[in-house]
This record gives structure tokens, sequence and C-alpha cells, in this order.
């Protein structure tokens, strides 16, 4: 019993923090879907992130940069190496200097990491009013992950950002309410390739599914390696555990 | 061991065999990924190919332009450096290599006036001298490695020194005329 | 069967080695045959778990630094190219930022363990004195690791921790632009927390070897804590070894459970934000083995003087507090006077030590609420109780509690129900 008791305040300190954090900042209870990539088996949905990466294509990349992510990565989410030089290509990067001396534009390569549309975060923040974030790792920095972001991408509210200063906008779900991103997510915004219609939700879920993925791009090969190295720890403490008993059968008497 | 009763003895062992082998076979695994992220990160394997003008390089030069951190030799060769390379004996040679076979591009074209190497000398990774105007290009025309005194000749075979092998021929393609493309 | 297994005389390589340089019988006589009591219970586990999971770390940490850039323009990229780019980086990683947190909860409950079993007393003094240490030195490592990854809670941990050095009276201001190498934190910061997280390790190694050394002098305690006779004792090997093997794996499945599939949970979205000098986060905790003493700093907040004048004020008090939480476990051994050892066999002690952890856990989830509404009122409170416990409450104790008679031997309980009730029944189990 007294083992019990002990262990229960060891797991009330240690889940202490991830409750508490939450609860204080959180303007809205977020929207919340059942992502494929969510448990233990968990996996990217390729089909999903497809589609989050037309969105983001077409919509995101307009303003934010992500560059901490490779183009050649995306054929974790089962595009060929053409498609992903395709994708690349649509892409403009600085590269140089050259022989003159001087930096130059040229096409995206699959080495090369998503570029910001703008030369940096100044340039980015005077037409803004405010640098928009690198979306590389957005879905890991932000409170709630990819729920958070589908929430976001859906919680704006015209009415309420009618009285507002010119660029800023009133969303449910960002802490303060006042976000300086418009709204982006319109009905057939985009054509998906695969058909799909493509509502304001069905953009959302899709943008957010692609963002987790580029923020947490080793999540299947993590959740593998850990169902191997559960059983693999559960296998050996039960051997060692018999090891164990035998060994002491005699010393206990 | 304590004590080793005549009837549990042979299960005891086997457990004792399959418990610290198992805890070896964990320690090797833990080892494994602490060994391997030494190897190229998936950033070094992907480095992108170079393409190289080479519209600029008149008969008698050579450029040198930087693949994958090491220095690659371009020699724009006349009629007499090809004409002495092609006179040698191969059955001299250390590491025999016909002229021809010397320049020719991973797709299998033959220009033998362009000469396409790793600028890294095979003995022990130094770069050899004699690709830039007013350097010895060493006793038989072509390169010379101030190291440990390779001599390569003007195909850019090994002809006296340590070094084991010719200079090497990464992969390269002629996108035209006058470009090529390493990697 | 008991311990006083001797030392064999090598023969061969090993032996030709061992004549000139005794190493091969001194590890045997440590690591073999070193004699243990026979009754430990699996608390005892857990010190040589925090010695695996120390070992862990400075594995996983010297593997990092082969990829990793100590510069404020390139720590944060370099992060995110050990998880995107370097073979196994992302697990190397993760391993990294949870073993810091469970080689904390295994040290906390190595450290309970010896609260409650008195392991601190007479002759293990100086045992429990180099421990405090480690915990020091490991408290310093952290939160200099903390910084590394250059995020924002990174950049404004480092902040928030070195201004508590300005509370120091006349040099404090001085003394912060020095530990900074700046006005504020920056990439000079930077740089020596990467250089001091780097050599802090090697000197809790170095304290661990003398925390051992000292252990094997007198041998280790056990519960019943009464000091034991050889053949209440049994070599280490196998009988310990065994057994430590399995709480291994047992404590792995723990640690996997996090590392493998909630490895950002113990975290802070935040840290994945890039180090902002400009824009403080809404809510800023540290992780959440400093929050006891976090809430112990923020738990004063009033000016303590005598006649309107102030000696201390709020500032300097809770930085006071703070250090003095960690300080007082320096002389725990003198504080507490009772000679009994284990809390088994004290009545009020045993009850004293429920709520001490009680209290630590309340001052834990006190540090991680804001510091409003009822919060001030309960950390101030935890506080309070933390320093009666050891100040008061200890000292008075070991004269006026009346501890239950205490047998002679493991083997002898005093009364047939007493002992065997308690901890006896758990041994090797």
């Amino acid at each position: 019993m007294r083992t019990t008791f002990a262990a229960a305040l060891v797991g009330a300190a240690l889940f202490a923090t991830p409750s508490a954090a939450p609860a204080a900042e959180a303007g809205a209870e977020l929207m919340t879907r059942d992502w494929s990539f969510e448990g233990i088996f968990g996996s990217y949905d390729d089909a999903a992130a497809q589609r989050g990466l037309q969105v983001y294509d077409q919509v995101c990349a307009g303003c934010h940069g992500m560059k901490y992510v490779a183009f050649r990565t995306l054929t974790d989410l089962g595009y060929s190496e053409e498609e992903v030089e395709q994708i690349a290509s649509n892409y403009t990067v600085t590269d140089g200097p050259n022989d003159m001396g001087e930096m130059f534009e040229r096409p995206a390569e699959p080495n090369d990491t998503w570029p910001s549309p703008y030369r940096n975060d100044a340039e980015a923040a005077s037409i803004f009013g405010k640098a928009p974030p690198d979306m590389s790792v957005i879905a890991k920095a932000r409170v709630g992950g990819a729920d958070y972001l589908y929430s976001l991408m859906l919680g704006y509210d015209d009415e309420k950002g009618m009285d507002l200063s010119p660029g800023n906008y009133w969303n449910k779900f960002y802490p303060g309410n006042i976000i300086a991103m418009p709204p982006q997510l319109y009905p057939d915004l985009v054509q998906y390739a695969d058909g799909t219609e493509a509502t304001p939700e069905q953009m959302a879920a899709d943008v957010s599914h692609f963002l987790m993925w580029a923020a947490e791009p080793k999540l299947e090969q993590r959740k593998r390696l850990g169902i191997g190295f559960m059983l693999f720890c559960t296998a050996m403490a039960l051997i060692f555990y018999a090891m164990n008993r035998r060994l002491w059968a005699d010393i206990k008497k | 061991m304590a004590t080793d009763a005549a009837d549990g003895g042979n299960r005891r062992d086997f457990l004792q065999i399959v418990g610290w082998t198992g805890f070896g076979l964990g320690v090797a695994a833990v080892a494994w990924p602490l060994f391997q992220q030494m190897n190229p990160s998936a950033d070094v394997l992907a480095l992108a190919s170079i393409d190289v003008d080479l519209a600029g390089v008149e008969p008698g030069m050579a450029i040198t332009v930087q693949w994958r951190g090491k220095p690659v030799f371009i020699r724009h060769r006349t009629e007499e450096e090809i004409a002495q390379a092609e006179a040698v004996d191969l059955a001299a040679l250390r590491d025999p290599a016909t002229d021809a076979e010397r320049a020719t591009s991973a797709d299998g074209t033959t220009r033998q006036p362009w000469l396409i190497q790793i600028g890294i000398c095979t003995h022990l990774g130094c770069v050899p001298l004699g690709n830039k105007q007013g350097e010895p290009k060493g006793d038989y025309g072509g390169w010379f490695c101030p190291c440990h005194g390779s001599h390569y000749d003007t195909a850019g075979r090994i002809r006296r020194g340590p070094a084991p092998r010719n200079l090497d021929i990464p992969p390269f393609v002629y996108n035209s005329d006058t470009e090529i493309t390493i990697g | 069967m008991s311990a006083d297994t001797p030392t064999p005389k090598f023969t061969g390589v090993l032996g030709w080695i061992d004549y000139r340089l005794p190493v091969i019988s001194w590890g045997y006589k440590e690591l073999v045959a070193y004699p243990t009591p026979k009754n430990l219970n699996y608390f005892w586990n857990f010190g040589s778990l925090a010695g695996i999971f120390l070992v862990l770390q400075i594995v996983t940490g010297i593997v990092l630094v082969m990829h990793y850039t100590p510069h404020a323009d390139m720590a944060f990229s370099s992060i995110e190219h050990i998880m995107r780019n370097v073979n196994y980086g992302w697990l190397i990683r993760y391993a990294h930022a949870n073993g810091a947190s469970f080689f904390f909860i295994v040290v906390y409950i190595h450290i309970f363990r010896g609260l409650y079993y008195g392991s601190y007393k007479e002759p293990r003094e100086l045992l429990w004195i180099l421990g405090v240490i480690i915990l020091i030195l490991m408290m310093a490592t952290a939160f200099t690791g903390y910084v590394l990854p250059w995020g924002q809670m990174s950049f404004w941990a480092a902040t928030v921790i070195v201004n508590l050095f300005s509370a120091i009276p006349l040099v404090g201001d001085s003394l912060v632009t020095w530990l900074l190498g700046g006005f504020s934190v920056g990439n000079p910061t930077l740089q020596r927390f990467f250089s001091l997280h780097y050599l802090m390790p090697f000197a809790i190694f170095a304290v661990v070897f003398l925390h051992i050394l000292a252990l094997h002098e007198h041998g280790s305690n056990n519960p019943v804590g009464i000091d034991l006779t050889k053949k209440d004792k049994i070599p280490f090997h196998p009988y310990y070894t065994v057994k430590d093997v399995f709480g291994l794996f047992v404590a792995l499945l723990f640690f996997g459970a996090f590392v493998f599939f909630a490895p950002n949970v113990l975290g802070h979205a935040d840290n994945y934000i890039p180090a902002d000098p400009l824009v403080t986060p809404a809510h800023i905790v540290p992780e959440w083995y400093f929050l006891p003493f976090y809430a112990i700093l923020r738990s004063i907040t009033f000016d303590i003087g005598i006649f309107g004048f102030t000696l201390i004020d709020a500032k300097l008090g809770g930085v006071i507090a703070m250090f003095g939480a960690v300080l007082v476990l320096f002389f725990l051994p003198w504080l507490d006077t009772s000679k009994v050892r284990s809390a088994t066999y004290r009545p009020i002690y045993f009850w004293a030590f429920w709520i001490l952890l009680a209290d630590v856990v309340i001052l834990t989830y006190t540090g991680a609420m804001p510091a409003e509404g009822i919060w001030p009122t309960v950390a101030l409170i935890g506080t309070i109780y933390y320093f009666f416990h050891f100040l008061v409450l200890l000292p008075l104790l070991g004269r006026f509690e009346k501890p239950k008679p205490v047998p002679e031997s493991i083997n002898k309980p005093v009364l047939p129900r007493a002992a065997p009730a308690g901890p006896q029944a758990q041994p090797a189990e």
C-alpha cells in the first residue's frame, strides 16, 4: 500500500506540469479531430498529407517559410523523386556567390529547404506588422499541436473583426483573439488532385496533417522502434524477474 | 551461483543464458544508433550534383571546381598531351588504363580533349600540384603530389611514387558540348 | 550464505596485470564480492539506476555534441538538423531530453528512500553530503543544458535564473553581467553554458565515485536500519546485479513510454519557438523537477525587517529560501538527532516523512500554477512547513519521540508481528 501511495505521488508530480500549462493559456477549447498519427500505432495518412501539401503550396507558402524542411524529405509522403523535383522547382531560392561574386536566384532543388518569400523577418514584418512565423516546427511549437492549427484556421469571426484596426482579425482560438493573419480558407480555394471536395474543414484538416508531418517527420519510425523496445524490455523484465526469484529462493527461505 | 539444486539446475542455467544473452543484445542494440549517428547524415548524402560550364576553358588550360567538398580537376588537353599519353606502354603502368578510357563519361561518351578527375592523390589524400599555371607538373607532364612525391602523367595515371591508383574519375555526363554535370 | 567471499587469486594475463595494477581485484571486491545486506527492498534499486541514467546522459550527450553547434545563430537549427538529418538523431535527442527527467525522478526517489530509512545517519554523513553535492551539480547541469536548444523557454529560463543572482546585495548586478558575459542573455551566455554543461557531468561522475567509495566503507544501510553482521550480508553479484537489471528493464519501460510515445510531454511547446529577446512567453515555468524550488522562490512575496527597516527584501528572501531549501539538506545528519535510522521504528517520524513528501508534491504542483489566487498562499504554507520539518520538527523528535523497540538482527524480530509487516516483508520481491 505504501508503495502504491508513493507511486501515486510521483505520478501526480510528473503530470502536474502538462495538465497545468495549457489551462492558463488557451482562449477557447480547441476543436479536436481523430488524427491518424495519434496513438501507439499511429502513422501519417499520405493522402491527407499530400492534400495538405497542396494547400500549403498554394496558400500558406505565399507568406510563410519552412526553413528546416527539405523538399527531398517529401518522398516520405509517397511522392516520387520526379514529383519532388517538380514541387521544388516552383520555388525560387537565392544561391551564390557566383564567379562574379554576385548572389543569384535559381529554382529550388530537392536538397533545398522551403524558402521564405521574404529576404528576412524585418522585410516580412514591414509588410504584415509582424513576421509570419516559420512553419517547420509550428505543430510542436503550439499547445494543442495539430488540433490548434486546425481550430485556428477555422476560428475566424468576421463580424467580431469588423471593429478592429486594419490588418487585425478576430480569431476564437488565438491567445488574445486578435491575430494579424487574415482568414485564408474559402470553399474550393484549391483543386485537390485526388478530387476531394475542398471545404474549409477539409483543407484545415489536411494542412494541419501536413504541418504535423513537417514538424515531426520521424514519428512513424519512432513509434515502430518504440513498439520493439517495449516488447524487448517487457520480455527481459520477465526473464530477469524469473532469474531473480530463483536466485533469491535460497536466501529468503 | 548460490546452490545448484539438482532439480532446478538446468532450467536455471538456461534462464541465465537467455537472460544475460538478451542483456548483451540489448546493450548492442543501444550501441547501434550511437555508432550509426557518425555516418553521413541525410543532408550530406543528398548533396546535389553540380553543373560546370566548359565554354571558357581553352586547350592547355585547366580549372578546379568543388564537388562534395573535394577538388575536381578539369583539364582541356592539347594534341601533344593526348599523343604523349597514348604513346605509353600499358604493360608498364601500375594501374593500366588507356587514354580513351580515362576520358570517358559515366554514360560512355569519350571526348579525349577533356580530362575530368578528382584532384586528390590516391596515396594519402593530398591535392596534387599541376592544375594551375606555374605549378610543377611532375616528370610526366601531368600532376605532381608534393606530400610524398607521386607523379601522374597527362592522362592522370600514376607513373612514379607511392600512390596505388590513377587519379579517380568522378561520375559525370555531358549535357552539351560545353556543359557537364558532375555527380 | 554469507558475504565473506574472498577475492580469488587471478592468474594468467589478468594475474599479470593485477600484480602490477590491482584494478581487477579491486573491481572484484567492490562490484562482485561487495557484502550487501540481504534484506534490501526495491527502493534500493534506485541508486544503481541513477548511475545508469548518468551514464546514459553522458553517452547521449557526447554524441549530440558531434552535431550540435553552440552559437546563438545556429543552435536552434543544429537541433533541427539532429532531429531530421542525423542517423537516429531524433532518438538520441529525445533520449537525452527525457533522460534528464528520468535521472531526476530516480534521484528524488533515491533521496526520499534515504530520508525514510535514515541513511544519512552516522557513519554515513559524508555519503549523504556527497549526495547533496551531486544533486546541486545535477541541477546546474540540467539548467545549463536546457538553455542549449536556444528556444524561447531556453532563453527566458536563462534570463530568469541568472537574474536570481541580482538579488545579492552590492555585487548582484555585476555578478549577473559577469555570468551572462553581456547585459542580457546572448551568444556569450550560450557558449559558456555549453562549456559548463559539458564539464559538469564529469564532475558529477567523480563525486559519484566518492559517493560509492564512502558507501562501501561502511556498507549499505538497510530497511531495518541496524548495523548488520557478515552473516546477514550476501555478495553483490549475482544477487543484486540480477535484481538491478530487473529493475532497470522495468524503469526502461517507463522511459520508453516517454521517449517513443510522448517525447515532448515533459517539455514545453514554447521551446520549439526560436529564442526571441523581445518577447517573453505568456506562461513560463521551469522543468517539472525544479518546480518545488520554483514554488519556494515565489512564496516569499513580502519584505522581512524590524521596526519598519527592511533587512531582506522579497526578492532576496525568495532566493535565500530557494537555495536554503537545498542547502538545509547538508545539515540533515545533525538536525535529525534520533539514533534510530528506519522510520519503521519511529512512530511520529513515519508520519512526518509522509507529510514532507506530500508537502513537496504540493509545492511541485504549486510551482506549475500561475502566481495568483490561492497559489501564493499555498506556496508560502508549503515553504514554511518544509523548513519547519528540517529545522524544528527533526531536532525535537529526536528528544521527545519514543521509538518502537528495534530488533537486534534482521532474523530476530522483537515482536512476531511488528517488523515483518514493514519493509522486512519486501526484500527481494
